[in-house]
């Protein structure tokens, strides 16, 4: 597969980092075990690691924007790290730069979220 | 330096990275930056999920055609179905605008590929298919068209 997809929860944070590429064809399994991952550790907060993420499109802002609201329904937050110049251009045409936190490193988004 | 390629293959996601990977290499001798290729592969990927999500609404027995001329420092690149067409092109070409919410669908797709490209046509009707046209002027590309 052309995304490998890491969970660890850590604490109240479920820490999700992507490596490959994020395409419609990859973000429904993204979908699915980021969601299931929320339910099975019963966490509140999610950290988006994108530091491996080598191309996302479109598809990717969907499954980001889905979780976000998945998590803030929830009572949750969600921060991203470590985002390519690429892929901040996605956010900020999408809009998602101004909704979703952004932080320069995982442990930057733990330590946000009080954690570390 | 003028160049041309076509590619067909079927409506199958897993043909996405295929598609932008393709293209990305045909382009290559006209030294495009990483931001450029980033770019042509972003709008390819854009395009091919367009037709095969929305196009023929993820059968899979249906073909995407790939067209791709260099001319000069330009990049011309076609991505063609024949499925279902769009009823209203401008409606469809808003951001955030999506038929298919519930899938997750960012409804960004037209607006990267007007921000990524010089030029976007869409060419669709009911039932006849779409086309879509972009082109983009490559930076480097003159300095290399000997």
């Amino acid at each position: 597969m052309s995304l490998n997809i890491d969970l660890e929860p850590i604490d109240k944070v479920l820490c999700v980092r992507l490596e490959g590429e994020l395409d419609h064809h990859t973000s429904d399994s993204v979908r699915k075990q980021v969601s299931f991952a929320i339910g099975k550790y019963g966490v509140k907060y999610l950290v988006l690691n994108l530091e491996k993420l080598s191309f996302m499109d479109s598809s990717g802002l969907g499954v980001i924007l889905g979780r976000y609201k998945e998590i803030k329904q929830a009572g949750g937050e969600m921060v991203i790290c470590a985002i390519s110049p690429p892929i901040e251009r996605l956010f900020t045409i999408s809009g998602l730069m101004k909704i979703i936190r952004i932080e320069p490193s995982e442990d930057f988004a733990l330590k946000r979220l009080g954690v570390m | 330096m003028t160049n041309e390629m076509h590619l067909s293959f079927r409506a199958k996601s897993e043909n996405e990275s295929f598609a932008r990977v393709a293209v990305a290499a045909f382009i290559t001798p006209l030294d495009p930056t990483l931001d450029e290729l980033t770019e042509i592969k972003t709008v390819v990927s854009e395009a091919v999920t367009n037709a095969i999500i929305h196009g023929y609404e993820n059968r899979e027995d249906g073909m995407v055609y790939i067209s791709v001329k260099i001319d000069g420092d330009c990049v011309e690149l076609e991505v063609r179905d024949e499925g279902v067409g769009i009823p209203d092109i401008e409606e469809a070409k808003q951001p955030l605008y999506t038929t298919k919410p519930e899938l997750e669908r960012s409804g960004m797709g037209f607006t990267i590929m007007e921000n990524f490209m010089d030029e976007m046509l869409v060419e669709s009707a009911p039932n006849m298919g779409t086309t879509v046209k972009l082109k983009k002027h490559l930076s480097r590309a003159k300095a290399t068209s000997h």
